[in-house]
């Protein structure tokens, strides 16, 4: 039974030892009584039989993850989805296109079209782009643009674009469109095999947590909803390769922690580079990994593997952080890492190092002397470190936000952000979660979780302590933002993977060692306390029926039957096999046939079969969310009706308007989401788009959408916007149109200019369209866009999201004027009217005279324009 | 108070005894570890201090150009911090490591130094 250690210790070095089949296939194997020679024989043909069924079960799940994503290819098509991957796809285009150095100095000037104070604008650009545009700016008006270089996170658009160049050079001419589509399902299947090999990671002085687990884990992370959701074919997003990075960090970290190996600690901080280049979510590993340090020092558990796996890290990731330039110097500087650096990775490092200083000072001094030594270093260690705390606090008490970003101070105080910063408040990815979105997301996992969590603690490992941090942490974050839910799954598919397999693993166990018990030929071991079951063979083969239900309605008054008449004996039993158990957990040999806790056998059939259901469920549930929830491309929508299936590709009607019908240099103004798909599909400068980093241009936007029309149209003229875009979805019942997010639109401007205020457009605290509504709201450029001509469609403007007719029908546009609606008026273009000539006096239209400065705008000149 | 300032004088004299004592046993024990470690423990001192001095020269001169500052104090921290996890790799009596050859250990740690240098030389701009 106990498997040859020197194996292990050899292959530790090298290769992973070959898995332990014996957990894959409990039944075909004997408990091995038998002589240890003919058993070894066996032993290595089963070993590599599973390792076998291992790679084989490995590439179905790959397939399995790969191929669930593909709903929304099969139901509409190949086409990327929603908002921000539109920005992402364009910047590939560019790099397949113009090769990576152009790539790294891209200047868009596409996007976040304004003449601004260019001190807002550079804060990550270099010195030489900033004098050559600031030149310009006093020359002429110049686009506010973006670096793309400096701005963009770049691990996925050159992971795409490396691909395509890889697939060009084989020949195979795929196109960079269906290149980014897929590549999120390559990549989840990909982070389901890193998570089969975090789960296997063998802890260093126990037995393996097993193949078993593993597995299961990798296929349970294949298909957990919440991955699935940022992940579909299409949702071309960072996202789609950082969960990956995230996991495959995570198991090289933990492998070093075991072996020990410096190879794997430089792989370790690649990985880590890969991480960074990919997604902000990297500060949750450079704030995990110090912390879980820490906590194996606090519990005692340091060893000189831990420095390995820690101190290069610190030092190559810290540097390899700071060549990627959206981070940059932030890597040593702000307060997220204040966190990371100077309060949690420096000062781990810090610590490591003296603990490790201690441990060898103890090593070579005797005990007396090392006492004596203790007391002089702690005198002196306390005076030091009062000093250099007192001026840590005094260096950021210093600074403003006392060093911390909006959005980890967000984290912290999940109220923070709907307090003091509308824009990230009104993202609906920024909301805490609630708890049937849990179930949604991770569904059977919610309740495998603390099972696992246990699991781990039996016995407690470095790597095992890890992943229990792990599950806390991101548990709580999780609870604060839905879109971090992303960050929990890994670690609930692990943990739900280790349950079941512990769970398995007894079960088979019970049912393995009381199948000779049940074919032998005399039931008469009535005296035989060492088993679990005293039934005769004969009722138990009554009672193997298919139907779950009767099962356990026929054995469940047969094993109360038996408890009744074998109490005493059973308790009895059960304290001696308790303590058994626990002797056997504690003492930590490897585990005995004898002294295995054994259950009863028709309780650990129905408990297998029950499990077998129960993953069944999981099943079902993550291909339904996958193929109803989470694959709608949100460009294209559809409806079913009495009369089949309606598409709604409006979005793209109306870019392929502005495209084609429009200059190539006319500015286009809409609200934030649509900017990205603008750019993309259409082609035209926008105004504001997804980025959001300029919160006073999208407030300029937005108070020019709650404001009448005149002032909107001089708010629109002094951007030099041609075209005004709204979506409006009250004709087919589009909940997500502008006019719903209006009220965001409202606060987000009153944030920076004080003249709109909400009260003005809410009737009774109650935001209405109707006849009741404030007119305010009725002569607001929104209203009058969103509703010009409504009444045409039915005679009485009843709009089918907000469920009432409209206050204001019958009214004209003054400054604007219509130049396209779609077929379903879900998006609606309008062009501004070019200023009268002359003044005319009083007139039958207008009512307010043209100022001529307006045509004369001194655009070097910031001015109020609306008063 | 006689007695009170020799109590004092014997516990000053004591602790610094003691403090003698430790000083002796330290080095005596140091002195027994073989040659190659101490090498290595002469390399990481080295590096250490070419760290000090760069810390030092940006306190006097400011920290502009930073990236280069940052690339120069973190590649000798680095090539320390290597340079002690090769010590206890190499060292024979730490037994979690008794399987690994040295030669091995050594091969890793100049592949971890290149990785390193690549990505120091990389941000020295």
């Amino acid at each position: 039974m106990p498997q040859p250690l020197n194996l292990n210790r050899i292959h530790r070095w090298g290769l992973q030892s070959p898995p332990a089949s014996h957990r894959l296939l409990p039944c075909l194997i004997q408990p091995s009584m038998a002589d240890p020679s003919e058993a070894k024989g066996e032993g290595s043909l089963r070993k590599a039989f599973g390792g076998v069924l291992g790679v084989f079960i490995l590439l179905l799940i790959g397939t399995l993850a790969f191929s669930i994503r593909l709903f929304s290819v099969i139901k509409y098509e190949s086409v990327i989805h929603e908002f921000d991957p539109y920005f992402n796809y364009r910047v590939t285009q560019f790099l397949t296109k113009n090769g990576i150095y152009d790539f790294w100095n891209w200047f868009d000037d596409r996007t976040w079209y304004y003449l601004e104070n260019m001190s807002t604008y550079c804060k990550n650009s270099d010195l030489d782009i900033v004098f050559e545009l600031m030149l310009l700016v006093i020359l002429d008006r110049y686009p506010l643009g973006r670096v793309i270089g400096g701005t963009v996170y770049p691990g996925l658009t050159l992971t795409a674009g490396s691909i395509w160049w890889l697939l060009n050079n084989l020949n195979i001419p795929l196109s960079v469109e269906t290149v980014c589509v897929f590549t999120a399902p390559i990549f989840s299947a990909n982070a389901a095999w890193a998570t089969y090999l975090l789960t296997k990671a063998p802890s260093h002085q126990f037995e393996v947590k097993g193949t078993g687990a593993g597995l299961t884990a990798a296929a349970l992370l294949a298909m957990v909803p919440s991955y699935i959701s940022r992940s579909v074919a299409g949702s071309y997003d960072n996202e789609a390769v950082a969960i990956f990075a995230l996991i495959f960090t995570f198991y090289l970290y933990i492998k070093t922690l075991n072996t020990g190996s410096l190879f794997y600690a430089t792989l370790n901080a690649l990985s880590y580079f890969y991480m960074v280049c990919s997604w902000g979510g990297y500060t949750f590993i450079i704030n995990l990994i110090p912390m879980h340090v820490l906590l194996c020092i606090v519990t005692g558990r340091y060893s000189s593997r831990l420095y390995i796996a820690y101190a290069p890290l610190v030092v190559l990731g810290t540097l390899l952080a700071s060549l990627v330039p959206v981070v940059g110097f932030n890597a040593v500087m702000t307060s997220e890492h204040f966190a990371s650096f100077l309060v949690k990775c420096q000062e781990v490092f810090i610590i490591l190092h003296v603990v490790a200083f201690v441990y060898y000072i103890k090593g070579i001094l005797s005990p007396k002397m090392f006492k004596v030594a203790m007391t002089l270093v702690v005198t002196i260690g306390i005076a030091v470190c009062s000093a250099v705390l007192a001026i840590l606090i005094a260096l950021v008490a210093s600074s403003p936000t006392k060093g911390w970003s909006g959005r980890s101070l967000s984290l912290l105080d999940p109220t923070y952000a709907s307090k003091y910063i509308p824009i990230i408040a009104s993202v609906s990815e920024h909301q805490p979660p609630t708890w049937p979105s849990y179930f949604m997301d991770i569904n059977v996992l919610a309740f495998l979780v603390p099972a696992g969590i246990v699991a781990c603690f039996l016995p407690l490992s470095d790597a095992s302590s890890f992943v229990i941090l792990y599950i806390a942490t991101s548990v709580y974050f999780s609870g604060v933002m839905v879109r971090l839910m992303l960050v929990l799954a890994p670690a609930a598919c692990i943990m739900s993977g280790i349950a079941l397999s512990e769970a398995f693993d007894a079960f088979t166990r019970s049912i393995k060692f009381q199948l000779p018990k049940l074919f032998e030929a005399s039931p008469s071991d009535a005296g035989d306390t060492n088993r679990g079951t005293q039934d005769e063979p004969t009722k138990v083969d009554n009672n193997t029926p298919t139907e779950k239900t009767e099962a356990t309605v026929k054995e469940r008054p047969s094993e109360k039957h038996r408890k009744k008449e074998k109490k005493k004996l059973e308790k009895g039993k059960e304290i001696k096999e308790k303590g058994k158990e626990n002797a056997d957990k504690v003492s930590n040999k490897p585990l005995n046939a004898k002294k295995l806790l054994v259950l009863p056998l028709e309780a650990s059939a129905v408990a297998i079969l029950l499990l077998i259901i129960l993953g069944a469920f999981y099943v079902v549930h993550c291909v339904w969310a996958a193929a109803e929830a989470y694959s709608a491309p949100s460009i294209v929508l559809t409806s079913h009706s009495h009369d089949g299936l309606h598409v709604f590709d409006d979005f793209r009607e109306a870019y392929a308007w502005l495209k084609h019908n429009t200059d190539v240099d006319d500015k286009v103004a809409s609200w934030w989401d649509y900017g990205y798909q603008t750019t993309a599909m259409a082609n035209r400068t926008v105004i504001v788009d997804n980025n959001t980093w300029n919160n006073t241009h999208i407030a300029t936007v937005g108070t020019a959408m709650s404001s009448p029309e005149k002032p909107a149209w001089d708010i629109f003229n002094s951007l030099d916007v041609k075209y005004v875009l709204v979506v409006f979805g009250g004709l087919v019942g589009y909940s997500s149109d502008d006019i719903n997010k209006f009220l965001w639109m409202v606060r987000i401007g009153g944030g920076v200019f004080p003249h709109i205020r909400e009260p003005d457009y809410l009737r009774d605290g109650q935001y209405r369209i109707d006849a009741h509504a404030t007119p305010t709201m009725l002569n607001c450029l929104m209203y009058k866009l969103s509703y010009y001509r409504f009444v045409e469609t039915d005679g009485k403007g009843f709009d089918r999201v907000r469920g009432t007719e409209i206050g204001k029908k019958h009214f004209r546009l003054t400054h604007f004027e219509e130049v396209f609606t779609t077929h379903h008026w879900m998006v609606r273009i309008y062009k501004l009217k070019s200023p009268k000539n002359r003044i005319r006096g009083k007139s039958k239209k207008k009512t307010n005279p043209k100022t001529t400065s307006k045509i004369n705008s001194n655009k070097n000149v910031k001015k109020n324009p609306w008063q | 108070m006689l007695m009170f300032r020799e109590l004092e004088f014997k516990m000053a004299k004591s602790s610094t005894s003691d403090a003698q004592a430790l000083f002796r046993s330290l080095r005596s024990a140091y002195a027994a570890t073989p040659t190659n470690l101490k090498i290595i423990d002469l390399y990481v001192v080295y590096a250490i201090t070419t760290a000090v001095i760069q810390v030092v020269y940006m306190g006097i001169v400011g920290s502009f150009p930073f990236n280069s500052f940052l690339a120069g104090v973190l590649s000798c921290l680095g090539t320390a911090v290597l340079a002690v996890c090769l010590r206890i790799q190499v060292n024979k009596e730490n037994k979690e490591f008794k399987d690994l050859p040295p030669e091995r250990a050594f091969a890793d740690f100049v592949l971890c130094n290149l990785v390193l240098h690549l990505v120091v030389m990389n941000f020295l701009g």
